[in-house]
């Protein structure tokens, strides 16, 4: 049974409706399916507004999705009541992009880190206290600095505190929505390594939503390429890359610029009918 | 060699007491794309806006010449500046949603270039900016003309502040993280247009970006700085290659899939 099993799921927006009629409809994930196993990392991958960000809510139910499936260890969490919902997210959280508007700038860092052992109530101050030094051990940041403020980090430790913060409840399974997409490509590779030793660590399940391909390559088992709301293509990554079957996937590799300057960039355009 | 467009000597730039750039130099030829390579806070942006003067207080100027066509620009008065800035020194910047003045159509805007710089006026602009517009590539370029930023996409908004770069034929233009904002099929073309426009109009640039996969496609020399300082300089495919300095190797090898055959197109054409 996969961890996370996702079937035609869709999320529709009505767009500029108003008392007098409705709106055009987004269609911003139109009938995607997809299942993530175990210990695995998923990649969903794909341009702005191809609805990769939209379908790692949905999962969450952070935005209610409008029809399908989504089941959490072979239960459907959209049948979840709140109390229940509640309850299940302890075992699936979620690192946003940015760290400097995900981050309460009015909160030190213990209490960031600590927020979700208190809404779920578990342990006492002083228990609650031990476990942000562990998680601040665990994602590579100093347990001395748990009383500062998140600006006085730079970017790649505070996705170290979003990530402690993520953790703080054991999940099982971690949606990073572009969780490094904001850093230098030096404090990048950092937080890729940590990620990657954390999953060893947990044996945690990650889905990663990305719009760089790059990433993708080294760090995710399967890849699932998203255009317009839909899955075009999916596979393991390995293949995907080298033997891509669907046009805007050969186009988007394409699009990637070579590093080596003497590799002429031979470029495939993709132009659907609308 | 023969005197460059761009020659900057021993340029300091300091925000308030902090040291941003510590004495840098290099030099750009007519017709080359010179690469600025470095991470956030590297300095690459102070030395942009620095060449232009735009840079804000607290940031200043603190030592360094910035010699462009044998003039000290450092050393203008306020209004001979402003006659470089747009005339002869094009300039692009990473967001165009807040480059653009929201309240103008791009017509206006390309048209308030030409007609501040004394190069056209009234009917006369609007069709050179539809020209524009059509030179770099904005499909129906008459109705275009009439819209504003906000009715263009990401990709549109940064052809139409290319076509505003380039309205007054400047020699040098420098592009600051010109497709960073961009998703990757679009920054691709955007690429291409900047590779075209340097081409057909024989334009210098200075291309500024924390991305070296830009810099492989785009220039012909790099210079890679790190906190103020530029640690390494050389062709691109030298740099690119046989990097020398271990900040330069730690910034390749810390690309994710650095190693891969860049081809990849290629083989899956197979």
């Amino acid at each position: 049974m996969p961890l996370v099993d996702v079937s035609h799921l869709v999320k529709h927006y009505t767009r500029g409706s108003s008392l007098l009629g409705d709106g055009a409809i987004v269609k911003a994930v139109d009938d995607v399916s997809f299942a993530i196993e175990e210990g695995e990392t998923f990649a969903l991958v794909g341009e702005s507004g191809c609805g990769k960000t939209t379908t790692g809510r949905a999962i969450l139910r952070l935005v209610e999705p409008t029809s399908g499936s989504v089941k959490f260890r072979g239960e459907e969490i959209r049948d979840f009541s709140a109390r229940r919902l509640r309850d299940a997210r302890r075992h699936m959280q979620i690192v946003f992009q940015d760290p400097y508007s995900s981050l309460n700038p009015r909160m030190r860092a213990r209490a960031i880190v600590e927020e979700p052992l208190l809404i779920h109530r578990i342990g006492d101050s002083r228990s609650r206290r031990a476990r942000c030094e562990e998680l601040f051990g665990l994602v590579n940041l100093d347990p001395a600095h748990l009383l500062r403020y998140p600006h006085e980090f730079s970017g790649g430790q505070r996705q170290r505190i979003s990530l402690a913060r993520a953790l703080a409840l054991n999940p099982s399974f971690v949606v990073l929505d572009e969780a490094v997409s904001a850093l230098d490509v030096s404090v990048q590779a950092q937080v890729m390594a940590l990620l990657a030793d954390l999953q060893r660590r947990l044996s945690l399940t990650y889905l990663f939503i990305t719009h760089d391909l790059r990433l993708v390559e080294h760090f995710c088992s399967r890849v699932a390429v998203m255009y317009r709301g839909t899955i075009v293509e999916m596979g393991q990554t390995s293949d995907v890359f080298a033997n891509p079957q669907h046009a805007y996937t050969r186009a988007l590799l394409s699009a990637v610029p070579p590093l080596d300057p003497d590799a002429a960039a031979q470029r495939i355009r993709y132009a659907p009918t609308p | 060699m023969s005197e460059p467009l761009l020659r900057v000597e021993g340029l300091s730039v300091a925000f308030g007491a902090t040291a941003a750039v510590n004495g840098i130099s290099f030099d750009i030829q007519a017709g080359e794309t010179l690469g600025l390579v470095g991470e956030s806070g590297s300095g690459k942006s102070a030395t942009a806006l620095s060449i232009v003067r735009l840079l804000h207080p607290p940031g200043r100027v603190t030592a360094g010449r910035i010699v462009f066509k044998g003039r000290d620009l450092l050393a203008l008065p306020d209004s001979a500046m402003r006659d470089v800035r747009g005339a002869e020194i094009g300039f692009i910047f990473q967001e165009p949603m807040t480059a653009l003045n929201p309240v103008y159509t791009i017509g206006h805007q390309i048209a308030e270039t030409l007609r501040v710089h004394g190069r056209a006026r009234g009917a006369a602009a609007k069709v050179r900016a539809i020209e524009l517009l059509t030179a770099v590539h904005i499909p129906d370029a008459e109705r275009r003309v009439n819209d504003f930023p906000h009715q263009l996409s990401g990709g549109m908004r940064q052809r139409a502040m290319i076509a505003i770069a380039i309205a007054c034929r400047p020699p040098l233009v420098i592009a600051d993280e010109p497709t960073t904002a961009l998703d990757v099929t679009i920054q691709a073309e955007i690429l291409d247009l900047l590779r075209e426009m340097k081409t057909s109009l024989g334009l210098s640039m200075l291309l500024i970006t924390h991305d070296l996969g830009v810099i492989a496609q785009t220039a012909d020399r790099v210079a890679v700085m790190n906190a103020g300082e530029i640690v390494e300089t050389g062709s691109v495919r030298s740099v690119l290659k046989q990097p020398q300095h271990p900040y330069t190797q730690a910034l390749l090898a810390a690309i994710p899939g650095a190693r891969r055959a860049p081809t990849k197109a290629a083989d899956a054409a197979r």
